[in-house]
């Protein structure tokens, strides 16, 4: 079985000349399905970039991307919007929500862009909101929400879709600890539970610890990539 | 998909309600205006047919008058007589009569009461060419028309005005020195295409009126019909013969005569109306472009508000397709939304515009569900560039944007 993520000399280039700037520099990384991946390092390293990559929301510089095998470089808008609502789940720092709509809207809308129709759609978004806990919410607009809960709803949208992979770009950055606890618990328990890849960029060591394995990011390049029994 | 991209779009439009009404503004006026144009331009033409048709159909007028124009004034050419009405009742064929009117505006007096009207002298041929009957009493008879007795056949408006409810049948009517009996009543008949009201109307036989009201022995105007089925055109060639011939006119020269049928008049005011209905209509309709940019220019600056919410639908798997068709009926919506409001508005308008000039009112469901179509196209048309703008954007920038 070939590894759900595989990147090769993945390099993401901004900017030309003078300054030109290397946001990944040949990155080479394998994911295996079912892990759970603690991608860390400091600010500008090339974390997000990364994450948008694998996440098919944006396309590498140079290098190649394989996705459960399939080459996804070069593949059209349509094509990786395909995979992301199919395969994807992404969990956003700003959480990206729609503000005036309710939580179970907010849910709804990968399943509409799915074709599911009505009653199933329904009835998806409220068991996904109630794995996020917040069942007592549904009819809330994003905008009347805590941040914490806004979180978790982005949680239930990104997992609503049964997803192969979330994605978690500093999803506790906006949070308090307890607040932050709480999601990443709930995250935690998405990986051991029903199996969701995770990968999650975080600046938390503690965050991290959960995580099965870390990876460093310095200035594009990965300069540590440790399993959680090797570190400890 | 397409419900949801409506569901969406009405309540998009529902959240901004005054910059949805503003941006939908545009159309509005335009459907209105072109829908207005078109709705009293086509009442004023079926008026005006139907007042020709009132005026006789294949009735040909012949006035002594050289055609009005810069050159030739309408003045120097003698009037007919007598003899000339003789000679075209016995020389033209598919003629089906042909009347002598002599015409003047003159001060009716009934007891305390008097009316201006328009008193003519003529003869029996009036009623067959004008095709207008008798409603009670009777035509003139063959001694009252040779001997020019003082009797009198009055319209509709004039016994009105000038008897109410008394009897006018057999009363007298003062016109100068002169006393005349009415004798009948006219059929009412209405306006005429120009607007004048044929009903204001004395007729007396001819002789009467040369002898006791013009002093002379002038026709000012001769009626002719043709006979149903004969063409009016042929009938107009030989009278124009016949007429060049007793008028003595050399081959070099113009006629001192003009001739029109009412077919020609009512061609050319229906032609001109319809001409003048595509003018209003068009420039209403280059409104209504106008209102589609207005249109274009809203979506535009909604897709560069909404970036975000474009890049969240992008990142949680929306085809390009999908975000297109959400802005696109969106525009569509509005614009429609626009055009109903714009039917209402035009049929408002219509009611009073009509009401006010005298026009009857004509509803056209086609012209109604034109205005509509046209609306909605215009959506389309004006609200896929915007829509394909937001459907190209890459989801990472679209994130991104602030
Ligand atoms: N759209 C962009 N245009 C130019 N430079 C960018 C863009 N996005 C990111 N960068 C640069 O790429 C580098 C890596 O950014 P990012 O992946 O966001 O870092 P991290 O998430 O680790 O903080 C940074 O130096 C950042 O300034
Ligand atoms: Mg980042």
């Amino acid at each position: 079985m070939p590894p759900l993520i595989r990147v090769t000399g993945l390099s993401k280039v901004y900017g030309a000349g003078q300054s030109r700037l290397w946001a990944l520099n040949h990155v080479d990384l394998e994911i295996q399905s079912g892990e759970f991946v603690a991608i860390m390092g400091p600010s500008g390293s090339g974390k997000s970039t990364f994450m948008n990559i694998i996440g098919c929301l944006d396309v590498p510089t140079q290098g190649a991307y394989q996705f459960n095998g399939v080459e996804v470089t070069g593949l059209d808008h349509d094509r990786l919007a395909i995979l992301r609502r199919h395969y994807i789940g992404f969990v956003f720092q700003g959480f990206n929500l729609l503000a005036r709509t309710t939580a179970l809207e907010n849910v709804e809308l990968p399943l509409i862009y799915r074709r599911v129709d009505r009653g199933a759609r329904r009835q998806l978004a409220h068991e996904a909101l109630q794995t996020v806990k917040l069942e007592q919410w549904v009819d809330h607009t994003a905008n009347e929400l805590s941040v914490g809960q806004q979180q978790r709803v982005a949680i239930a949208r990104a997992i609503v879709t049964r997803p192969t992979l979330l994605l978690a770009d500093e999803p506790t950055g906006n949070l308090d600890s307890h607040t932050s606890q709480e999601i990443m618990a709930l995250i935690e328990a998405l990986n051991r539970e029903q199996g969701i890849t995770v990968v999650m960029v975080t600046h938390d060591p503690l965050v991290a610890a959960i995580a099965h394995r870390t990876v460093y990011f310095v200035d594009g390049h990965v300069t540590s990539d440790q399993h959680q029994s090797e570190s400890a | 998909m397409l419900w949801n991209a409506l569901g969406l779009a009405l309540q998009e439009i529902r959240r901004n309600a005054l910059r949805s009404f503003l941006t939908m503004l545009g159309i509005v006026i335009g459907v209105a205006a072109v829908v207005t144009m078109i709705t009293v331009g086509d009442g004023a033409t079926m008026q005006v047919s139907q007042q020709i048709q009132s005026l006789g159909s294949n009735l040909v007028m012949i006035v002594p008058s050289r055609r009005m124009g810069p050159v030739h004034g309408g003045v120097g050419a003698p009037a007919f007589r007598r003899a000339d009405i003789e000679a075209i009742r016995r020389d033209i064929d598919g003629l089906k009569a042909a009347a002598p009117l002599a015409s003047s505006s003159l001060t009716a007096v009934v007891g305390n009461g008097n009316w201006l009207s328009a008193v003519t002298g003529t003869d029996n041929a009036f009623f067959t060419v004008r095709e207008w009957p008798i409603n009670a009493g009777r035509r003139f008879s063959s001694t009252e028309l040779v001997s020019g007795s003082a009797v009198c056949i009055v319209g509709a408006t004039v016994q009105r005005e000038l008897f109410g409810d008394e009897p006018a049948l057999g009363a007298r009517l003062r016109l100068g020195k002169m006393a005349c009996r009415v004798i009948g009543l006219l059929a009412a008949k209405g306006q005429s295409a120009m607007g004048s009201d044929q009903d204001n109307l004395i007729l007396m036989p001819i002789r009467t009126f040369q002898r006791r009201i013009s002093g002379n022995q002038d026709i000012g105007l001769i009626q002719v019909s043709a006979n149903s089925g004969d063409s009016v055109a042929a009938l107009q060639v030989s009278l124009e013969a016949l007429l060049r011939e007793r008028r003595h006119i050399a081959v070099n020269e113009d006629d001192n005569f003009t001739m029109m049928s009412t077919r020609e008049i009512g061609e050319t005011l229906a032609g001109t109306l319809t001409i003048l209905t595509a003018l209003l209509g068009t420039v209403a309709a280059v409104s209504l472009l106008v209102g589609g940019i207005g249109i274009m220019n809203i979506m535009l600056v909604s897709v560069t508000e909404r970036t975000r919410e474009i890049g969240i639908r992008l990142a949680i798997g929306a085809l390009m397709r999908d975000v297109l068709l959400q802005f696109l009926v969106e525009a569509v919506v509005l614009s429609a939304i626009g055009g109903l409001l714009g039917i209402a508005l035009a049929i408002l308008a219509t009611l009073a515009i009509t009401d006010m000039i005298g026009v009857p009112f004509v509803l056209n469901l086609g012209i109604i569900l034109l205005g509509f179509s046209f609306a909605t196209v215009i959506g389309v048309v004006f609200g896929y560039f915007p829509a394909r703008r937001a459907a190209h954007m890459a989801p990472i920038e679209a994130l991104r944007h602030e």
